[in-house]
């Protein structure tokens, strides 16, 4: 009986392997395709620790002064590395200056000697500087021209963290974004952000937000408005169709897109254009009268700029 | 006390000829090295990672080296017999006992500062500058922190008869309280009694081994602690060691040794 048992169950086996073995190998999750060394060793939880890093980097923009998960983190709810890059829409509230609360005992206040104690950013100068410290008040966005390039070089310290988590999740948009920010606006690294928004692009094709950093760089650093305005183009492209259709779309890539683009069609004198850009940037902006003013200062232009025209192509007799 | 320095003294040679301390360097040397090679956006200034996975290494040298030496002296002794011998001499329970705290204390100092000394040279190499009274003040604290685990490792192998048991145990214990210990009032102070109460309690006897930790301020190159407060908490660790010591030798005292 036992004889006749052990060829049965080779042969069932020897089925099912012939019947699971094709469909092992087309499976979305099957581990062994994968030449990625860290997606066969750590599978989704890379995720996780992709966040982690990029938190992590935060800390480090922070010199380590940073509430951990038992603190009140209103006012880290959004990084401040990304939301000063402008790669993520700034949510925080509350004061980034106490987080820790007043001391709840001798042991707590005691111990907060030997941690970093001011809120301070790198690119500011960090613990040299203490820009925080004196009082003033804190505001997060674009740097002032003074420092870009000089002061605050020290922000190079975050680069390690924010390139490990680009490598445990590369379908992390924002890690690639905020990163090109600081390597092109305060190191100079403008052909390594190049390169990393790539290595971004080649892993999310279809992101509005690298091909809008793209565009920065066409715009800012090559000097290339053609190139700006196509891959700005692509982008809200991309926007239309894959935000657009979502219950919650992502209006702060929509304002900086739209915004990009009005303003390189108004210096480039395209009128049409945009005023078109700038209806979409209404749309989407949070302060819409604003925008509406400046419609109706480019509505204004538009005489005057047809009126100039053949004065300014200098046409030939 | 020459008892007590011979003991010590035995200890001291006993961690020189256990290969842990060797395997320990040679680990975070490696792992530093090779974390610091990796090619950051052609930057080779970039430091503070460097720093902070040489120091975390470190910590972790640190603990293994302290409580796996201190856990494995009681009852090495009494199984070679030499506890015996020891002390049928003119030597107390309480010089024994201060004797083997000592040598495990110097030993892991010795260590440590091996230790130090590389996370200096790895970050002059890097960094091109010095932070003596930061650098100073974390080996300082980090060793006076280890006196803590080395207590709590000798009082625990009176307490569990297997020196691998021990060592695990105190081990999670300490590994908790540097990565926990500060934040369990703020848990407790959320919880309903009798968990609120009995929380509070356990943060308050237990050893604040993170208050030591200060990778923070010489990795972001922060200034230094001021030296009162820094004497403060090498008080606190003194006087815990020292509490810890008295409970162990009030067991070790009233134990057979059979």
């Amino acid at each position: 009986m036992v004889r006749a048992v052990i060829p049965i169950l080779y042969l069932a086996s020897f089925a099912l392997v012939t019947s699971l073995e094709p469909w092992f190998q087309s499976w979305q999750g099957n581990r062994a395709q994968s030449a990625d060394l860290l997606a066969v060793l750590l599978g989704d939880a890379r995720r996780a620790f992709a966040n982690h890093f990029f938190i992590k980097a935060d800390a480090y923009f922070h010199s380590g002064y940073y509430p951990s998960i038992f603190d009140n983190r209103t006012a880290f709810q959004t990084p401040h590395m990304a939301a000063d890059a402008d790669a993520k829409e700034d949510k925080n509230t509350g004061d980034e200056d106490d987080f820790l609360g007043p001391p709840r005992d001798w042991i707590d206040a005691f111990g907060r000697r030997f941690k970093p104690a001011t809120h301070t950013h790198l690119d500011q100068g960090g613990p040299q500087t203490h820009a925080h410290g004196d009082g003033k008040p804190h505001t997060h966005g674009p740097a002032p021209k003074e420092i870009e390039l000089g002061g605050g070089a020290d922000v190079r310290e975050i680069l390690p963290w924010l390139r490990a988590s680009a490598a445990l999740d590369p379908q992390m948009v924002e890690i690639y974004t905020t990163t090109a920010y600081w390597l092109r606006q305060r190191l100079g690294k403008v052909t390594e952000a190049e390169a990393f928004l790539r290595d971004g692009l080649r892993a999310n094709p279809d992101s509005h937000e690298i091909l809008f950093e793209l565009g920065r760089i066409a715009d800012e650093h090559r000097k290339d408005p053609t190139r700006a305005r196509n891959l700005w183009e692509l982008a809200l492209a991309k926007w239309q169709k894959f935000e657009r259709p979502k219950q919650e779309p992502d209006t702060f890539s929509l304002l900086q897109i739209a915004s990009h683009l009005a303003l390189l069609a108004e210096r480039e004198s395209r009128w049409g254009e945009c005023l078109h850009y700038l209806e979409l940037w209404k749309a989407a902006s949070p302060k819409p009268e604003e925008i509406q003013k400046r419609i109706t200062e480019v509505r204004q232009k538009i005489p005057a700029a047809n009126h100039a025209k053949p004065q300014a192509l200098n046409p030939k007799p | 006390m020459t008892a007590i320095l011979a003991i010590a003294q035995l200890v001291l040679l006993e961690l020189l000829r256990r290969k842990d301390v060797y395997v320990l360097f040679v680990l975070t040397g490696l792992i530093t090295l090779v974390a610091g090679a990796a090619n950051i956006f052609e930057d080779a200034r970039v430091v503070r990672y460097v720093k902070e996975i040489c120091l975390t290494l470190i910590w972790v040298s640190g603990f293994v080296l302290a409580v796996t030496t201190a856990a494995r002296q009681l009852p090495a002794e009494r199984e070679s017999r030499t506890l015996f011998t020891l002390l049928a001499k003119p030597v107390s329970r309480w010089q024994f006992l201060a004797g083997k705290f000592l040598g495990c204390w110097l030993a892991c100092g010795t260590a440590l500062l091996v230790f130090y000394l590389f996370f200096g040279l790895v970050a002059v190499s890097r960094e091109r500058s010095v932070d003596l009274a930061g650098w100073f003040q974390a080996a300082s604290l980090h060793w006076f922190m280890l006196a803590v685990p080395i207590a709590l490792a000798l009082g625990g192998s009176l307490v569990w008869a297997a020196a691998s048991s021990n060592a695990t145990l105190t081990l999670v214990g300490c590994f908790g309280v540097w990565l926990l210990g500060r934040h369990l009032h703020k848990v407790a102070l959320g919880l309903p009694e009798p968990a609120n109460t009995l929380l509070t309690l356990l943060y308050f006897a237990i050893p604040h081994l993170e208050i030591f930790d200060v990778r923070d301020l010489i990795i972001h190159r922060w200034p230094p602690v001021p030296w009162t407060i820094w004497l403060g908490a090498l008080f606190y660790a003194a006087t815990y060691a020292g509490l810890t010591l008295a409970v162990t030798w009030q067991l070790f005292r009233r134990r057979p040794l059979h």
